[in-house]
């Protein structure tokens, strides 16, 4: 495989596309917001349960059909948004969405670095094709915590 | 039909066909030349040769078309039906030449029944606003299949919204064939309009419009039969008389022609009756702020400074194709088409999407355990050109259950070779989700 493909296809992204974490329904959630690809077809729903101030995000799930990288990316973000807050999450969609549109510069250099387990996607800048499907659950959870109107967010 | 091989392949310099033992209808293609007429199949994607199996999207254009639409601006390049000087006049004969090449290409009586238009979508549209929009009445039923591309679905379904009319559909089986029998129960004297597919472009099922459009004449009272053709033209050899439909639409750019140019072809006693669509220069025989007098069609529909250099270009692609002959080209996407259905066929978790008997060269498949995006890109980094997708035809896919299929689209160019390429491709991402 070529290191281009290597790096969009990283282990832990097929691991995730294979078996996504945090793929169910959560009943009575704060935010239950419908996302969509129109371009490939890829849907789902993610749920976000706040805690009771409002502020932190108490649990995360997803539930949807798509491609392995928008089933990845809506598993790992689900793992990775649970008990940070609204600022945080909403920071954290800005440098992911840097670190996979943004020319490989100083500032989306600094973004990986700040990103974590989330860096394994670094690798979608290569795929212009790719980042919606890399951003579709991202979109949703920017939608839901943003102005929390439970439309559907689209990619388009 | 015997089976051609395209390894032999072979026309001689007076383009007659060689190899006597082969008694064919067509001469055989020659591919390798074929092939030398398209500069973009020598350029390399992330360093591989490009394999271009995406021509149902749109198809490469040849040089012959690259090179007239580049002789209209370096040598006869003014408005056209509008200047009495030289250059006007030669881009004005050139333009309506393409008009006559056209229409014989689809064995129209007339060029006057030949609009120029951006395409396919386009001249669904126009029939849609103007005829449809003259005669459909409330309750009226337009009769259109579960294979239709959405630009064969939203026009219609705009039509019946204005006039409260009712878009029907006549179901497909699941080899992806129109029922026929079905189909001919939709039929009844509230039917104005049936749009159907010539090709369809998410399965290549060819339809079998020559009898849809008698079972509608037979079942309705004045129906009008609209076929579109984006997906035939390019492919096999099309009579719209033989056929006995009233419109047919179809685009330049999948017949190695420009993009944003196609035409339609609709009956001239249709067109004639027809309010014009769009208003502005060169639909006009007369204008004062009293009244306008409509020019006559087909310059009724074609309102405003045409794609000049677009339209030359479209002529000189149906000269490229006549100069391959469109039962060659037919003969040869046919054993290709079989070569590649047997290839994917033999790839265990591979599912076809699309198995008519009658078909155009579109390989629609799926892999178990991997969405056609992922297959897409991976494909890509071998050079291979597919689309993934819904196709523009998402009723198709709800129909078959998947949520997007890799296409594989043939055209003129293509060899066994490019198929071996892809079937490599489909083993790789096998490999990588395995």
């Amino acid at each position: 495989m070529s290191s281009d493909l290597r790096d969009l296809y990283q282990d832990v992204i097929l691991d995730h596309g294979k078996r996504p974490r945090n793929a169910r329904v959560i009943d009575g959630a704060t935010f239950t917001q419908p996302a969509y690809n129109p371009l490939c077809g890829d849907k789902g729903t993610l749920y976000l349960t706040m805690d009771a101030a409002g502020e932190k995000i108490a649990d995360a799930a997803y539930v949807g059909q798509g491609c392995s990288i928008s089933t990845a990316s809506a598993s790992i973000m689900t793992d990775f948004v649970r008990g940070k807050t609204r600022d945080e999450a909403l920071v954290t969609f800005g440098l992911f969405h840097d670190m996979i549109t943004a020319p490989p510069d100083e500032a989306s250099h600094r973004a990986v670095a700040d990103l974590g387990k989330l860096s394994v996607f670094s690798g979608v800048a290569e795929f212009p094709a790719r980042v919606k499907c890399a951003t579709l659950a991202w979109h949703a959870l920017k939608a839901a915590l943003a102005d929390g109107a439970p439309k559907t967010v689209s990619t388009e | 039909m015997k089976t051609l091989t395209a390894a032999a392949v072979v026309r001689p310099a007076d383009g007659a066909s060689v190899n006597p033992a082969e008694v064919t209808p067509a001469p055989l293609l020659d591919v390798t030349a074929v092939r030398a007429d398209f500069p973009i199949l020598s350029t390399e994607v992330h360093n591989k040769p490009l394999v271009y199996l995406d021509s149902a999207a749109s198809a490469q254009k040849p040089q012959a078309v690259i090179e007239a639409e580049r002789q209209v601006y370096e040598r006869m390049y003014a408005n056209v039906h509008r200047g009495v000087h030289d250059l006007s006049v030669r881009a004005s004969d050139a333009y309506e030449a393409t008009r006559g090449k056209v229409a014989r290409f689809i064995g129209a009586n007339s060029p006057k029944e030949i609009v120029f238009l951006r395409g396919t979508t386009e001249a669904i549209n126009l029939v849609a606003q103007t005829w449809g929009r003259a005669n459909v009445q409330k309750d009226d039923e337009i009769l259109i299949t579960a294979l239709e591309h959405h630009a064969n679905i939203v026009p219609w379904q705009m039509l019946c919204e204005e006039k409260k009319a009712r878009l029907v559909v006549a179901p497909i089986n699941d080899a992806g064939e129109v029922d026929l029998e079905a189909f001919e129960a939709l039929l009844s004297t509230r039917t104005r309009i049936v749009a159907v597919a010539h090709v369809s472009n998410a399965l290549g099922t060819i339809n079998d419009v020559t009898g849809m459009t008698a079972l509608t004449r037979a079942r309705t009272r004045d129906a009008v039969v609209l076929v579109d053709g984006a997906q035939a033209v390019p492919h096999m050899p099309v009579d719209v008389k033989a056929i006995g439909c009233d419109f047919y639409c179809f685009s330049a750019h999948k017949m190695y022609g420009p993009s944003g140019m196609g035409a339609l072809w609709g009956r001239k006693s249709l067109l004639d009756a027809m309010p014009p669509w769009q208003g502005g220069g060169d639909m006009i025989l007369s204008v004062s702020f009293e009244k306008t007098t409509y020019n006559e069609a087909p310059f009724k529909f074609e309102a405003g400074t045409p794609n000049i250099a677009g339209t030359i270009a479209f002529g000189a692609a149906v000269d490229y194709l006549n100069g391959l002959g469109m039962g060659s080209v037919a003969a040869a996407e046919k054993d290709l088409l079989a070569y590649g259905t047997g290839a994917l066929a033999s790839i265990p978790g591979v599912r076809m999407i699309g198995t008519a008997a009658h078909k155009t060269s579109v390989l629609s498949f799926v892999i178990e355990g991997v969405h056609p995006h992922d297959a897409g890109s991976i494909l890509d980094y071998e050079g291979v050109a597919v689309r993934t997708g819904h196709h523009c035809a998402q009723p198709v896919m709800d129909r078959f259950g998947v949520p997007a299929t890799i296409r594989a689209s043939l055209g003129v160019y293509n060899t066994r070779a490019d198929i071996d390429v892809l079937i490599r491709g489909i083993r790789k991402v096998q490999e990588i989700f395995a």
